[in-house]
């Protein structure tokens, strides 16, 4: 009976869970349409998730495309089909490994440090205090950052899709001796509008998680420095796991035949 | 005035406040004291409605502070928090003009600007500190921003949350006596609520005493000395022994 009392106990907190993730969600969502917005503060946001991640971004892909590029190169050769590197480069990175990378990228480095600020704040009654001087935190904190990471995520994994496909055309034609334009018409040809609206559709999704997950368990963290650090490893978790199921979710949206 | 009745607030078996009666006159500056984790920050966040209390009825000036337009009753409140709790991302004027840059009380960026500086000034501080960061300051400096923050829109009541804590002996009678000076002048209705005996003796014109959830003894700052309640002389006179227990 004690076993049944655990699994039950457990499956009301994870419902609870996502009741209130739910809640959070959608009263972020509300305030879109109720002003104000505050616009400073999403530019800054805007800034800071988007041009500041490029750098990261841009280092990630290239290193992923280029190994993309060898590792295709060397599983082609086991059947003579290592003339296909350009094409299963660009559509492995522009299809999963362009929005994945460049999401679990965000998660990392912005959801962390979202969840950071605001649970600090939390602790050092900052949220109070914005609420005393007549502020929604969730206008304030959570609107502008929602919003700016949803916005700017196809952006970056836009650019992320293209230094990819750069890394493997580098390692394609300066170590595994491809003809540098016949790489890049074979990488045109083949790329269809549907894979492109598909990574971007997918950065727009994972930058609304990464955002959110910040920003719940930021708001959600307990006192302390162990509330702060536990919030901050929470958020980081959640918006991965959640980002590759969602993944998997858009490639059967799709892709599914 | 701001009026508690029977006002209480538990969280799990930890009841906080339990039946919290107390009357805070227009223009006065009421002291709450009472031992750490005795509920005074509870009390006045309950008047704020950042915390929501579990039964009681809390109005000021005779209107339900849980009816009405929120933002405008906000807007009546200046605060001063403990830690300061001054916005790390913003210069020290955002912070202070904070109120004045968004909302119903926005102006324009150099009226806010002017505005902060002036602030400032009032308490003791110099507009080169206007452009850095709270991370920048001491601890006394970031509770004058955090004091000019909470009068820059010239609330009529103003909450002080252990304004002193943290601060060196002169430095916390530099504070005390800005206070007691700004709630005159502006005649605001101030409640704070300290530990810090020193404080109370300097800022109040009534002193309220929070003890096991309820309101011990209330009464004019001259009666503090001869309240005849037990845990009143025990708690202003710092003793050990008495009907407060205290760990050892």
């Amino acid at each position: 009976m004690r076993i049944l009392a655990y699994i039950g106990a457990a499956v009301l907190a994870q419902l609870a869970a996502f009741g209130r993730l739910s809640i959070f969600t959608a009263q972020a969502v509300s305030h879109l349409a109720r002003p104000p917005f505050y616009w400073r503060e999403f530019v800054t946001a805007v800034v800071q998730i988007g041009w500041f991640s490029l750098p990261v971004v841009g280092l990630t892909a290239f290193f992923t495309g280029g190994a993309l590029a060898l590792q295709i190169y060397a599983g082609g050769a086991r059947f003579s089909a290592e003339a296909v590197v350009p094409q299963i480069v660009a559509i492995g990175m522009v299809r999963e490994l362009g929005p994945v990378l460049v999401g679990l990228m965000i998660a990392a480095r912005v959801t962390s440090s979202i969840a950071a600020e605001i649970a600090t704040m939390k602790v050092t009654e900052q949220i109070d205090a914005l609420v005393t001087l007549s502020t929604h935190p969730m206008k304030y904190l959570t609107l502008p950052r929602v919003l700016a990471a949803t916005l700017v995520m196809p952006v970056l994994v836009g650019i992320g899709d293209i230094i990819g496909i750069f890394g493997g055309f580098v390692v394609g034609v300066e170590r595994l001796g491809f003809n540098s334009s016949a790489y890049l018409k074979n990488t045109v040809d083949f790329l269809q509008v549907h894979d492109i609206t598909s990574s971007l559709v997918k950065g727009a999704v994972f930058g609304f998680v990464a955002a959110l997950m910040g920003c719940y368990y930021g708001m959600g963290s307990d006192r302390g420095a162990m509330g702060v650090g536990r919030a901050t490893k929470g958020s980081v978790v959640a918006a991965a796991v959640l980002i590759l199921a969602a993944n998997f979710a858009l490639t059967e949206a799709f892709f599914s035949t | 005035m701001i009026t508690l009745r029977d006002v209480h607030k538990s969280f799990g078996s930890n009841h906080v406040l339990a039946g919290v009666n107390l009357t805070v006159p227009q223009g006065e500056n009421m002291v709450v004291i009472g031992g750490s984790g005795s509920g005074k920050s509870i009390l006045i966040k309950s008047i704020l409605g950042l915390v929501k209390p579990d039964s009681g009825q809390i109005t000021v000036g005779g209107q339900d502070v849980t009816t009405g337009d929120r933002d405008a009753f906000l807007a009546r409140f200046g605060m001063l928090f403990q830690g300061g709790a001054l916005f790390d991302s913003l210069p020290v004027w955002q912070n202070v003009a904070f109120r004045l840059l968004r909302g119903a009380l926005k102006r324009p960026r150099d009226q806010a600007r002017d505005i902060a500086i002036e602030k400032l000034r009032r308490v003791g501080l110099s507009a080169d500190v206007a452009d850095r960061l709270p991370a920048e300051l001491s601890g006394g400096m970031q509770k004058r921003v955090s004091l000019a923050r909470a009068i820059a829109a010239e609330p009529e009541i103003i909450f002080f949350d252990e304004p002193t804590t943290g601060l060196d002996p002169i430095m916390a009678g530099v504070i005390n006596d800005l206070i007691r000076e700004i709630v005159t002048e502006m005649g605001a209705t101030a409640m704070t609520i300290t530990h810090d005996m020193t404080s109370v003796r300097a800022m109040a014109d009534r002193v309220a005493m929070l003890h096991g959830g309820v309101i011990r003894w209330t009464g004019p700052i001259a009666d503090l000395d001869n309240s005849g309640d037990p845990h009143v002389d025990q708690f202003i006179h710092g003793r050990a022994e008495g009907p407060i227990a205290t760990l050892r």
